[in-house]
This record gives C-alpha cells, structure tokens and sequence, in this order.
C-alpha cells in the first residue's frame, strides 16, 4: 500500500496544509510519498522531505506546473498513480480544479473534503456541515481531499530524499493570462491561530478597517462572510464558509455577522467563538462561546483599547 | 454556439437539512426543493450569452427523479430553450452523473457546458471537473466573470489568493462562483412560455451508463452540536474571557 499526498506551495515555500494532508495520509496507512509539482519549487522539495513519516519526495519541475493549472496538474498526478493506491490532496480551489479530472481518468469516485479518517471509512460535511456522511470507497484507487483544518501537521524531523521526475504535460487548451492576488502581511485565513471577520453589519468596505486594527494588534487574519463579500465590501478570498474557506482557528471573532448556515458550516470548528453583533436573537451566539450584544461602531474602539490595555 | 446547463434539484438553500432516525440519508420529504443556486447562476449566464447572440441554443438537463422536470421548467422559464431529463431514482454519485452528461453533450454537439461549481447537497464540488478531464476539454473553475471571443473564453477565476485570469479554448467546461452574475426572477409570461417548450426524457440506460455507485454510505448522522456560551457586559469583559478564561490570546 503506497499513498500519495500532493503539496501545496506557492513554489516559493511549502505550505501548513501539507503536513496536515500527511497526517490524513498516515490514517489511510502504507508508505506516503509528496508530490510537489511546481516551477523552481526546488526549496518547497525541500521541505516537504523533512515531514516525519515522508518515505520520498517527488519532485516534477514544469513551466506548465507553474499555476498548477488543472489539466497540466491532471497529466502529472495520472502519470503517477501506477505506484499508489490513493491520491491525497488538501481542500483548497486550486486542488478541488484538478482533483476531479484525476479521479475521473481513474475511474474513481472522489471523496470530498474528509474531515476524519477511521480505518477505510471517510467522514465528510454534507449539506453544509449539516449533517456528516460516513462513507466507504469500493474503488481499487481512491482520490481524497482532506479538509486541513481537521488534521494537526505531522511534525519535523524527516530526511526523505527528493527525486527528480519529468512530466509528459500536452496540450491543455488552456493558458494562464494573469493574476490579482491580495496583498497582505497578515497571516493565511485557512492557517491562521486567530481570525477576525466581519459581515453585513460592517456596513461598508472602509469600516472593515476597524477590524483591521484588531486583526494587526493580534496578529489575525481577517475573514469575511458572504453577505459581506457580494456587497463587495472584501476580497472574494476572505469568504468564510460552505462555499468559500473552512477555518478552525484557536479564536473566531465575528463581528456583525448574523451567523447564516451557510457561514457556521465554515467556522463552527473554531476552538473558541467570540461574537459581537447588535441583535441579540442573531444565530450567530447560539454556536459563540462569548457573545457581546452591542453596536460594533461603538463596540470595536472599545475592544481596540481594552486590547491595548492588556499589552496588545 | 451550443450551450448546455446541467441542473440539479435540491434542498432549498433557506431549509436546514434534518438528519434521518436511522441515520441513512437526510429527510428529503415534504421539505421545499429548488435549483441548486450555483447552476442558477449557470442558467442565467447561458441565458445572457443567448441575448448577446453567443449563444446559438441553450439546453437544459437536469438527472434525478420525475420531480426534476420542474427545476427544468425553472431553466426554461428563465429563457434556456429546452430541456433533457434524464430520470432516475437514485441519488447518483458525481461519477455516473458526469458520465451521463458527457453522454448528453457529445448527443447535442455541445461546444460549452456551464454548471455550478457544486451543488449544494452532497458537496462533493466534483462533477465539473470530472466531465471536462472525461471529454478532454479544458476547464475553468469558479468563474467571476467570463467573456467570449472567436474559438476562446476568457475566464476570471475565484481562487484562494484572489484572482486568476485564464484563456481557455472551446470546447469547454466553466464552474460557476458567487459573483458571475445574479440570477433573474422569471416572469409570469415566460413561465407560461415554459410551459410548452419541449423537454426531451430519457433514462441513464439510453446512454448506456453504468450508474453503480462506488460508495457504501455507512451511515448519516447530525453533527456535533456547540452549545451557546455566555453573554458578556462590554468590551473589557470579553477581553478579560478570552485571555483570562479562554487563554486563546
């Protein structure tokens, strides 16, 4: 039994959510090899051979893998799966593109962001969180993503050695044009230990701003709901929930935000949920372990302060 | 250009899913079903495309049991042309349906498929991708907005960091993101129209698909609940909650 686990990187640097997937990976059971399929992701390689329990890392460098687009990814990934018995990859967009055209030149059917592994059962949100499917896979090859917020990273100390592979990449139809990425110094929404968001009641883009001094005091990141987001108040990137990031950060802080199922099935694994919203029936507290029923105008200067008061 | 939508029918997006006793599925009867809101956004893209004349013919299709003529006539009467509808019973996995569509499309001539990134009920978020690799066409996930040229698309695409601008060239798959466009109301006269558009019905078996799922559902239950904690006085209260109480900061 051999399982292959796809990194996430930016070719720059290997990403948190790797050594999660080789935590959901370990469950599966058999040896674990990393793919990183980049451009000059050499040092990302690297990386990835230093997670315990890493038996190789494979490393493919194209030009054509430089924003893993999915048909090059799906050349790559299928080219490898002879040697292994499942493919695992985090629950990221740029993965959930190509994961489906793997599992669809295998014959497979993928299941879809598992948040727990238990023997050959599968666990994964249904309905928004709503409900949760154990299932079990009679395909002779199976094609995971793993929801990362769910598993610890599996921890440093390995020496796997990285080899070097070329990819047989044709013509994909398709061609990178050009990228808006946000800029931000804060840290990643889906890695981050504390997350501040804010919704409807923030009532327009510039008073995210009041936020913002929060999120920098505490070295959060900053995530939106998508009532927010469609107003166009934030980035579509910063969207928590059933349709955009599942986060499960030591601290939720959500300001204005009514808590729609929607949002709650992105966030309710939080470790600790702290709320402010005005309406005091918002769904919002029935899943906040601290609720503060206030005006967030008046609230959030306040709690700035009060932050400051204690060292921040 | 031919355009195919695939549709779905599903738990009504406002309805909380209610878990079964016993635990094999969630209880999909007596509850209000509608279009999985992502394809809605499919249909109203396909329907502009028709408007700008990009579109030469738009389709619906929509698989799943008898009721699922309804979300068809939902496609028709927002402007789509017409309809297939292939029925079953089952709950088919994202494998057989993409199978299905493929089926459908190579039927049609289809030269783009616009669907939801995932349908909001089994949020498997797989059957786009699954059918674009199945016909070899490329694909464009999560769109925000698209635009057309001679033989090529230009897709904006939601992704983790923000955005990403692709060109994709026809035959092509494009997934649908929130902010593609807002789904029109269909009007009285053009549910009246819908009504007599023709929807054509077939079965998985016309196609020749083997629909056998590849899943054992073991079983279904609720999720663990969180209790609602506590109410805090002010700011300062909360503060102290959390350093003091939580130890999360």
């Amino acid at each position: 039994m051999a399982v292959l686990v796809i990194a996430e990187h930016d070719n720059a640097s290997l990403k948190d959510a790797t050594a999660k997937t080789v935590t959901a990976a370990a469950k599966v059971g058999g040896d674990i090899d990393v793919l990183v399929a980049g451009k000059g992701a050499s040092a990302a390689a690297e990386s990835a051979g230093k997670i315990d329990g890493v038996r190789a890392v494979i490393h493919v460098d194209h030009d054509l893998l430089e924003y893993q687009m999915p048909e090059a990814m799906e050349a790559t990934v299928v080219a490898l799966m002879d040697g292994y018995d499942a493919v695992l990859s985090p629950d990221g967009k740029t993965h959930q593109a190509y994961m489906p055209r793997v599992a669809a030149r295998l014959d497979t059917q993928q299941i879809s962001s598992v948040t727990g592994i238990e023997g050959d059962t599968f666990e994964r949100p249904i309905y928004a969180g709503n409900a949760v499917a154990y299932v079990k896979s009679g395909d002779p090859k199976k094609v995971v993503t793993v929801r990362t917020t769910a598993f610890a990273p599996a921890g440093e100390g390995g020496s796997a050695s990285v080899k070097s592979e070329s990819a047989d990449i044709g013509d994909t139809g398709s061609a990178f044009v050009s990228e808006e990425l946000s800029k931000s110094d804060r840290p990643e929404l889906t890695g981050a230990k504390i997350v501040v968001s804010g919704g409807r009641g923030m009532g327009s883009g510039e008073n995210f701003s009041l936020l913002e001094g929060i999120a920098d005091k505490l070295g959060a990141a900053m995530g939106a709901s998508r009532a927010a987001v469609d107003a166009g108040y934030v980035p579509n990137d910063w969207q928590v929930g059933q349709t955009g990031k599942a986060v499960a950060p030591e601290l939720y802080l959500a300001v204005g935000i009514s808590g729609a199922i929607q949002h709650l099935a992105g966030m309710k694994d939080s470790k600790v949920i702290a709320a402010i919203n005005k309406d005091e029936e918002a769904p919002i507290f029935s899943v906040a372990d601290y609720g503060l029923v206030a005006d967030l105008f008046k609230a959030l200067p306040e709690l700035e302060a009060e932050l400051a008061k204690v060292g921040y | 250009m031919k355009v195919l939508v695939p549709v779905k029918r599903v738990l009504d997006y406002n309805v909380k899913a209610r878990v079964k006793p016993d635990q094999s599925g969630v209880d999909l009867s007596n509850v209000k079903m509608s279009m999985n809101p992502f394809d809605e956004i499919a249909v109203e893209e396909a329907v502009r495309m028709q408007e700008k004349s990009v579109a030469t013919e738009t389709i619906a299709v929509s698989i799943g049991p008898a009721k699922a003529q309804e979300t068809i006539r939902t496609a028709l009467a927002m402007g789509v042309d017409r309809g297939v509808h292939v029925t079953t019973d089952e709950d088919l996995e994202p494998l057989a349906v993409a199978k299905i569509l493929k089926a459908v499309a190579e039927a049609e001539g289809a030269e783009l498929i616009l669907m939801g990134k995932q349908a909001i009920d089994n949020d498997y978020g797989a059957t786009g991708g699954m059918l674009s690799a199945m016909l070899g066409w490329p694909i464009g996930q999560y769109a925000n907005t698209i635009e057309t040229k001679e033989g090529a698309l230009t897709v904006k695409r939601e992704i983790d960091g923000g955005l990403q601008t692709v060109e994709l060239r026809l035959p092509a798959v494009v997934t649908t993101d929130l902010r593609l466009n807002e789904p029109r109301y269909a009007s009285l006269p053009n549910i009246m129209k819908a009504k007599r558009k023709p929807i054509e019905a077939k079965t998985p078996a016309d196609y020749g698909v083997d629909t056998a799922p590849r899943l054992t559902v073991v079983k279904v239950t609720e999720p663990k609940t969180r209790e609602a904690g506590v109410k805090v006085e002010d700011a300062a209260a909360l503060v102290d909650k959390l350093k003091n109480e939580a130890g999360v900061i």
